[in-house]
This record gives structure tokens, C-alpha cells and sequence, in this order.
């Protein structure tokens, strides 16, 4: 959706990283999720390069 | 003493939970110096500048955590430490236990919110163009808190998100109030008729809390993060910004606020300008004034400025630069006597002490040109502070930039920095204590009470030997705020400190102090 | 191309899916599973031997050796089994399973379960009950006489029981089992509450005296967990007919030894990949501590690796209690494995989750990406041989088994050209 397209929506917001930004928007009463972020595969770069080569093969 | 260091492989905690957990854990009876961090170069660096490295740092990667002490083993030991540390750790955990469930990625979140618009991104810089890109291929705006993401990153997302109408709002972009939401650093503030866009989060958080305190109300305030008027990314979210608020029939009056952009960059926003049926208000931080005239455009000389042309225009008054106080020029003639009554002769430096970095720039160029200023941000490089000579001389910092939040929250966070330099710059040569005040979301609980307890240390310190100091304030807030504008005001006037309606009028007290000082001499 | 792995994976589920698990039977092991013979120890977990096995494990092998007359007393067993004599291969490899220990010896009396779908089976021992039994490694007289016992008397009379009953459809009573509070590993009250009811009177009818009805009424109906011995088997029928798979990242088996845990992966046939067990971190009985632990043991997870046991712990908050959790700890276990499987079960339906089905299909890939392991419910065995169950926690396999079967699987990719 464009930018004045969601001007006209309720914000739903899908928080990825500090806690307490979720926090801050619960309490304004918004619709919102956290997603308790980690490095993908724990940040371990041999099975990164595992999964992108599985998902490459598109 | 030794230094000892524990090592927790694939360990991964945010930032702002590693730094409060190092904050506990030196409270620790027989601890001397401890860090808790995950391995990056810049901790790596921040060890050994601490003086707490070992063997054991040698092999470590950004993706494990590391525990290293400095401690006395006759009261203490590294088992403790790091039971400690997993105590703390659980009391985090704990409190989190009673709370919705968190999915682990965006991609399980949308299935939780299948009908989200806005994604608001604050992992580390290294893995937010990944997250950021996710977002985007899901048709979602983003809000990029996040920095440390490269230039050309940053490009390639943004020139992505421009094709897809959608916002990315950053990297580094701290302040942004969408739908009349704030996210991550804003203030409460009024619904209303004027859009902005901002480069700049402090300075944005100013305009919108000066439009809110003259009784209006903003429609979208819009981020861009600080780099987005450069020339390698040609302000694309400033444009698309400014477009969609030219486009928004709830926003009448629109104003830009940055640093000054690069000139093809500026270019390109002159032509909107030009052309926009609605009027503009430009505030690039002591940009070319003619240029932005000449397009039709309302130019400033301050965010304060900013906000009162804003509503003088709306309101079709007549718009004149604000270059005085909200106060008649008799009271503020009484107020810098009664200050400057309280100094002694030697006290003629200015230590300006800032945690937004917008707000220590605007003091920066409406004092710099008239003193030599020593500074993190300096307007030469010669007032760099690393050139200053044994303190002597004004100073004014910017606490939240980079060299000052390595290992340690921003101080809009945590005011403990600048509780520190209150404790070790000011001395019995200054005369002028110049600080912001930021409350809001995101910003600690009660800046004006760490202020507050700041300034009444100092007093007794500087008390011992017959010294009084003159404190200027000003309050980024409003009354919707949770710390409250008022209440945070009235705690700052009860310690003596002399609040301002905005950061322009306390840099300019600030000057007429210092000029009156200069006479006296 | 991705196609290609989520094509085969849907085909993995529709397996599962579409599993019938029946009881069809008892026999005797020697005479029904595949491959057995006299000096063939099944045994849990992936392949081990007999210098690695741990305390429980050791113990319920001279306990089989006693019970089968190769030694008459624990030092002569221990001999006996170190003397390679005794072949010890995995439950798994024979179409088996078995809790704890899970030693399987010729002479003792096995459920019969066939997927009638596919026409595979299953087959898991009786459950001998609580306290100094064999799956926890006691090799005590008492220990013996109850398995003799079984064989003698419990055994025939439920084999002619189902005879008379006819088949009955395991995965209909787990599905109401698991809408009654079990999750049909570690707590099987329900579902072995239905199947005394379902057999009561096929049980009267059969051909035995009454003394010895009573006996086996009594017996089943002290222990709680005698449907573990059938949730198993249904679980492992249900699952095999996926293995082979070309191409699915699905899990279809996990197990342990008490020494390692083992997966083995659709995709990747009958490979284990495995690694060292844990320790669980759990609650522990009166005056025993995670000092007193074995490793992790048995086949039992193969009920989580089908969706059900731990993964379906939202819809048994009461064995939180023995975790040392919390009903929301249920619910929040139960959600986030939905992270790491592929469907939710058409059979299995959790009430406390609005009867979401159960998380079924553990995906290697997904489990390495978010790094959120597979939960497994389970009871804790004391290190020692015959002291019996110390606790009972929550346990995770360890990364280690996904990562390597994630390299394997890759391997495979780009040994068949399909990825760089």
C-alpha cells in the first residue's frame, strides 16, 4: 500500500529488535507485535550459507 | 585483582539488555570493572581501552558473548560473576514471561498480524538490511531505528521501497509519528493540520513539541534517518515524504527540517517546493536561506523559528523571524542579572552538555560564530575537543554521538553519561551549565530528575569553595508526555536551574549571559 | 526450485497425515518383529555399544539377560554382555520402539500396531509399570518374576482380549486423549483410562480365570502410563512410511540411547545424526539433584517427533506441574513449536488453542534458521542402573543433530547438481 494509503489506516506495527519500543506502543494502545529478534541460525555463518543456498534455489 | 573473561558461544542479546546487565553486574561486591558484550571489534577495542583483555577474546566472533572482569579474588570469583550475570539475565526472562507470545521472525509474526502496514526495525546495523528487505518483499513501511546499515544498503533499500511506494524511515532514524502514533523517540503530541518531515530526530521532536505547545497539531511527521539528504542517497525518503504530504488532504502546511543537504539533493527538493500548492517550511540547519525563498519556500533560523512560522503561516499571521524570547526583554534583562550577580569574576566558561544531537548542533551554530567553542561536533576542525587544553575554554557536546555510546546507552536512554560529565568538566571556571531536556517515548523515565540531582551535586561541590554556577535548561516535552513537561519544569526551576520555552531561547540566554559577563570584564 | 523440497515435504505430511494407526494384536518378539532372534538385543536410540551404554541402559541389558536365561546373576550378565555375544542394534532398525532403556529381548510380549493406511508396523513391549523395572535399568528378582509374569499371564489374556475386541484405532483414542488432558508421553492417564474401558469387556470374555482377569485389570489400571507403550508404536507407525522421502527436510524419528541422541531425517533415508545427550534440567524428586541424571533417554520423543508428547503440551497443563513450569509455559512451549514444523495435525486438535491442531513436521531447516529446538517432555532415569526414575523436565535434543543433517542434506543437493 502506498504512503497516503496507509495514512488513512490504523497503524498495526510488527516491532523486530529493542523491547522497549513494543513496550511504548502497547501502552499507546496499539495493535502491535514483537518479534524477539536473533541472528538467524544463532549468527553461526557456515549453516547461514547453508539455508541461502537452499533458498537460492529458486 | 585480575581480569578474567567467560565466553557464551552463539549468545545473542540486544544491546541496550548487555549494557544494563554490565551496569548491574558492577555493582557486584569486589567487582572493579566488568563488561558485558557480544564480540564485535568496536566491544573488542572497548575491552581493551578498559584495560580488561584476555587470551580468551583472541578467538571470539560478533555472534558470541563475552564476560569480562576486572575483580578482586579474595572477595570474589568468576563462578559468582556469572551466576550473577545468569540471575539477572532470568529476572529479564521473567518479566517477559507474562507477556503475549513473541514470534521468533517477521515471517511467523505476519501470521500472528497478517494485516500489519509498518515494521519497526531496531536490530544490530550488521542484520537490519536482511530484516529490512523482508519487510519490503511484504509490502510493509518501515520505520529503520537501526544503525550502522552501509551507504549502499541504505540506497538499494530505499530506491526499492520508492518502487514500491513504500517508507523506509532510516537507517539511524530515531523519531518518526505516524497516523498520529509515535514510534521509537517521539513525543505525544496534538493531531493536526501540519505534516513534517525531519533528517533530524531531535530537531523534529523540538518542531513538534514547539507546534504542540502553540496549540497545534501535527497530521504526519515523517523520518528520513541523517543520511538520507546526502548525495549518494539523493534524499529519497525526504522526497517521497514530501510528495505524500503534498498528496494527504489532512495536512495543510508542510515543514522540512535537516542539515543542510547536498546541493543536487536540494535542488531536487526546491523544485517540489516550487510547485507545491501548499506551503513549505524549509529548516536545513543554517542552510542558504535565498535559495529556499526563492522557491516560495519559508526559511529559519531556528526550530523554533521552524514551529512559530509553521503556525504564524496556518494561522495567516504575519511570519517574522523569532529571534527573541517568549518573555518581555525586562524580565530577561532580570534574569541574566540575577545570574551573573551569582558568578565571580574567573568563572567565564560554558560547559553545554547535550543529549540530542540536532539540539547541540542548533547551539553550535547560534553560538559558534561569536565563541570559540571546543566540541565533538566543532564548526572547524581546530575546536575539535581532542584540541582543547586542559579544559579550558567553552565547551559544547553532543553525549549521544558515537564515541560516547560505545558499550553504553544514549544518554536520552540513560542519563548516566552525562551525570558523568557533570561530575568531571564542570569546575569552579564555569560559569554557564547549558542542557536539553528530552522526555517523551523512548527517553528515560525522569531526565529532569537526573538533572535535577546532577546540577544539586554540582552546587554542593562547587558550594565547598564559595561557588555558585548559573544552569539553563530547556524542555523537549509536552504535557501528554508521561514525564510530564510541567511537572519536569517545576523540578528544574525548584533546583535553580532557569528553564526556557525552547532550545533556541536557552542557547540565546545562554549568549546574553556570556555578553553580559564580557562587559563586565 | 525451493519447490522441489517443499513438494517432497508435502508429500512427508500427507504421509503422516494420512497414517491409520491400529492395534491389530499381541505376539511375542522373537516371533513377530522383523529380524529377531535369541542374542539380538534392541535396544533405545541410535546405535550403541555396550562399552558406551549408560548406567540405566547397561542395567536393563543384564536384566534381559537374566530374564532370558544367559546369565543367573547381574556379574554373569555384565560378562555375558560385554563378551559380544549379544548383537544390540537399535529399536528403530527393527520396526520398534521402546521407552527408556527400551530393551527388547526375544521372549517378551509386544503390541502389534499396522498402519492400515500403508500397511507398515509398529511394535513396542508392555509397559511394566513405576518404580524398580527393567526400562530404568533394575535387574533385581522382582524385576524378573513381573516380566514373567507378563509373559505368562498378562500377555495371553490381552491377546485374546483384542482378539475378541477387534482392531481399535490408536490415533482416534490419542486424538481423545490428547482433548482429555494427555499429551501421551509423559502423561497418559486419559488415554489409558479409554483403553481399559475400550478392552473391559472383551477381557471378561476371554477364556482365563477370573483370578487372573482381576490380575491384569489391577495391573493395567495401576500404572498410568500403559498407553505410552501404544502411543509410541502408533507414533513411529505413522512417521516410517516418510522415511525416503527424496528431498523432504521433514524429521521422522528421534531417539536416544541414554549416551547420544539420534534424528534421522526423510530426505536423508536411514542416516542418524547424532550427538551427545543432555542432561535434564527439570524437577527432581526428593533428594536427588541433576547430579543423580542419566542423559536423556529412550525412544519416547518419537510421540514428539509426530506432533503429539511435549509439542502438544497446551493441552496438558497439569504436567507442567512436573516441570516446574507453568500452564502459560504449556501454551508458550506448544506455540513456538509451530515455528519449527510445517501443518498443523488434521487429527490432532488442542482445545486450549481454540483446537488448533498440533505442530506437525519438524523441518531441519527451520529448526537451524530460528534456533528454537524441538521441546521434548520426559522423565528423568537415574544414572545407576535399578534405582529407577529420579525427576521429570523438559529436554531439548542438541543443535548439533540438525546442523549436521543440514550439512548432509546439502551435501546431497550439491552432489545431485541441484545447488552450487
Amino acid at each position: 500500500m502506498s504512503v497516503n494509503e496507509l495514512f488513512k489506516k490504523d497503524l498495526k506495527v510488527v516491532n523486530i529488535g529493542l523491547k522497549s519500543f513494543y513496550n511504548d506502543l502497547k501502552s499507546q494502545n496499539l495493535t502491535a507485535v514483537h518479534v524477539n529478534w536473533k541472528p538467524k541460525a544463532g549468527g553461526k555463518t557456515r549453516m547461514v550459507s547453508l539455508l541461502d543456498k537452499l533458498k537460492k534455489m529458486n | 585483582m585480575i581480569i578474567q573473561t567467560i565466553v557464551k558461544k552463539n549468545a545473542y542479546y540486544d544491546s541496550v539488555t548487555l549494557m544494563l546487565l554490565s551496569r548491574e553486574l558492577k555493582k557486584l561486591e569486589g567487582v572493579e570493572e566488568i563488561l558485558v558484550g557480544m564480540g564485535t571489534d568496536l566491544n573488542i577495542e572497548l575491552v581493551q581501552n578498559l584495560g580488561l583483555f584476555s587470551g580468551e577474546l583472541e578467538s571470539i566472533t560478533s555472534n558470541d558473548l563475552f564476560i569480562s572482569a576486572k575483580f578482586d579474588e579474595t572477595r570474589t570469583n568468576l563462578e559468582a560473576i556469572e551466576a550473577a550475570f545468569v540471575e539477572q539475565l532470568n529476572k529479564t526472562d521473567q518479566k517477559e514471561a507474562d507477556d503475549d507470545y513473541q514470534p521468533p521472525t517477521l515471517k511467523s509474526a505476519l501470521q500472528y498480524l497478517p494485516d500489519a502496514n509498518m515494521v519497526v526495525v531496531s536490530v544490530p546495523g550488521q542484520s537490519a538490511a536482511d530484516v529490512v528487505d523482508e519487510a519490503l518483499d511484504n509490502d510493509l513501511h518501515v520505520m529503520l531505528f537501526s544503525d550502522n546499515v552501509s551507504v549502499e544498503d541504505e540506497l538499494r533499500l530505499k530506491q526499492k521501497a520508492v518502487n514500491k511506494g513504500l517508507l523506509v524511515m532510516g537507517p539511524d532514524c530515531g523519531t518518526a509519528i505516524i497516523n498520529g502514533a509515535p514510534l521509537c523517540f517521539a513525543n505525544a503530541v496534538r493531531r493536526g493540520r501540519i505534516g513534517v518531515v525531519g533528517a533530524s530526530g531531535t530537531g523534529t521532536q523540538e518542531v513538534t513539541v514547539q507546534i504542540h505547545q502553540m496549540g497545534g497539531g501535527l497530521s504526519q511527521v515523517i523520518g528520513t534517518g541523517g543520511r538520507d539528504l546526502k548525495e549518494e542517497i539523493g534524499g529519497l525518503m525526504m522526497i517521497q515524504g514530501f510528495q505524500a504530504l503534498i498528496d494527504d488532504p489532512e495536512t495543510d502546511l508542510i515543514v522540512l527540517i535537516s542539515k543542510p543537504p547536498a546541493a543536487s539533493v536540494a535542488e531536487k527538493i526546491y523544485r517540489i517546493a516550487r510547485q507545491s500548492a501548499k506551503p513549505v517550511v524549509i529548516d536545513f540547519i543554517g542552510g542558504d536561506r535565498a535559495a529556499i525563498e526563492a522557491v516560495g519556500a519559508i526559511a529559519c533560523i531556528s526550530l523554533e523559528d521552524a514551529a512559530r512560522k509553521a503556525m504564524a503561516k496556518l494561522n495567516g499571521q504575519k511570519v517574522a523571524d523569532f529571534v527573541g524570547f517568549s518573555l518581555p526583554e525586562a524580565e530577561i534583562e532580570q534574569i541574566v542579572d540575577k545570574a551573573v550577580a551569582t558568578l565571580k569574576p574567573d568563572q567565564t566558561e560554558l560547559r553545554a552538555l547535550f543529549t540530542g544531537g540536532t539540539l547541540a548542533d542548533e547551539a553550535m551554530k547560534l553560538l559558534g560564530g561569536r565563541y570559540a567553542i571546543y566540541s565533538n561536533i566543532p564548526l572547524s576542525p581546530e575546536m575539535a575537543i581532542e584540541n582543547m587544553p586542559d579544559q579550558k575554554g567553552h565547551l559544547c557536546l553532543d553525549l549521544g554521538e558515537d564515541r560516547f555510546t560505545r558499550g553504553r546507552p544514549h544518554p536520552m536512554i540513560d542519563p548516566q553519561t552525562r551525570t558523568e560529565f557533570f561530575r568531571s568538566h564542570v569546575d569552579e571556571q564555569t560559569a554557564v551549565i547549558l542542557v536539553d531536556v528530552v522526555l517523551g517515548f523512548g527517553s528515560h523515565a525522569d531526565p529532569a530528575g537526573a538533572v535535577v540531582d546532577s546540577v544539586r551535586e554540582v552546587r554542593e561541590r562547587l558550594g565547598k569553595v564559595g561557588r555558585e554556577v548559573v544552569v539553563v535548561a530547556s524542555v523537549c516535552g509536552t504535557d501528554l508526555d508521561s514525564q510530564n513537561l510541567e511537572r519536569s519544569v517545576r523540578a528544574l526551576e525548584s533546583e535553580g536551574v532557569i528553564v526556557m520555552p525552547s532550545n533556541a531561547q536557552a542557547v540565546r540566554l545562554t549568549d546574553r549571559v556570556f555578553q553580559r559577563l564580557e562587559k563586565g570584564n | 526450485m525451493e519447490n522441489l523440497i517443499e513438494k517432497a515435504n508435502q508429500q512427508v505430511l500427507e504421509i503422516i497425515q494420512n497414517a491409520r494407526p491400529t492395534l491389530i494384536g499381541l505376539g511375542i518378539a522373537g516371533e513377530v518383529i522383523p529380524g529377531m532372534e535369541k542374542n539380538l538385543f534392541l535396544h533405545a536410540g541410535p546405535p550403541v555399544t555396550w562399552e558406551r551404554m549408560s548406567g540405566p541402559m547397561r542395567g536393563a541389558v543384564m536384566a534381559g539377560l537374566i530374564y532370558e536365561g544367559f546369565a543367573s546373576t547381574p556379574e554373569e550378565a555384565a560378562k555375558v554382555a560385554a563378551s559380544g555375544k549379544i548383537r544390540f542394534e537399535p529399536c528403530h532398525h527393527h520396526q520398534s520402539v521402546g521407552p527408556m532403556a527400551g530393551v527388547v529381548t526375544s521372549s517378551m510380549p509386544v503390541w502389534i500396531i499396522e498402519n492400515t493406511t500403508y500397511g507398515n508396523k509398529a511394535f513396542c513391549t508392555l509397559n511394566e509399570g513405576l518404580g524398580k523395572v527393567l526400562r530404568f535399568g533394575a535387574y533385581g528378582e522382582e524385576v524378573i518374576t513381573r516380566l514373567k509374569w507378563m509373559e505368562a499371564v498378562l500377555y495371553p489374556v490381552l491377546k485374546e482380549a483384542i482378539a475378541i475386541h477387534g482392531p481399535i484405532d490408536l490415533k482416534n483414542m490419542i486424538a481423545q486423549g490428547v482433548q482429555m488432558g494427555d499429551e501421551v508421553h509423559n502423561r497418559n492417564k486419559a488415554s489409558t483410562s479409554l483403553l481399559i474401558r475400550e478392552i473391559a469387556s472383551s477381557i471378561v470374555k476371554t477364556s482365563f480365570s477370573d483370578e487372573d482377569k482381576v490380575k491384569v485389570f489391577d495391573f493395567l489400571n495401576s500404572n498410568d502410563h500403559t498407553y505410552l507403550n501404544l502411543s509410541m508404536p502408533a507414533a513411529k507407525a505413522s512417521l516410517d512410511p516418510a522415511g525416503g522421502v527424496k528431498y523432504s527436510t521433514i524429521v521422522y524419528t528421534m531417539a536416544r540411547n541414554g549416551t547420544d541422541f539420534g534424528i534421522r531425517v526423510a530426505g536423508l533415508g536411514d542416516r542418524w545424526f547424532t550427538a551427545p545427550a543432555e542432561i535434564i534440567n527439570g524437577l527432581y524428586f526428593p533428594g536427588f539433584t541433576m547430579d543423580d541424571a542419566n542423559p536423556d533417554i529412550g525412544d519416547s520423543c518419537i510421540t514428539e517427533t509426530l506432533g503429539i508428547g511435549g509439542f502438544s503440551m497446551a493441552t496438558a497443563p497439569a504436567i507442567v506441574q512436573f516441570v516446574g513450569g507453568t500452564p502459560k509455559d504449556a501454551m508458550r512451549y506448544t506455540t513456538s513449536m509451530y515455528e519449527i514444523t510445517t501443518e498443523e495435525s488434521k487429527a490432532y486438535k488442542l482445545p486450549p488453542l481454540n483446537f488448533r491442531g498440533a505442530p506437525t513436521g519438524i523441518d531441519i531447516r527451520k529448526v537451524v534458521e530460528t534456533q528454537i529446538l524441538p521441546v521434548i517432555n520426559t522423565g528423568i532415569a537415574h544414572k545407576d542402573p535399578g534405582v529407577g526414575q529420579v525427576g521429570a523436565g523438559i529436554v531439548n535434543p542438541p543443535m548439533a543433530c540438525f546442523e549436521q543433517a543440514l550439512e548432509a542434506y546439502v551435501k546431497l543437493l550439491e552432489d545431485e547438481g541441484l545447488v552450487e
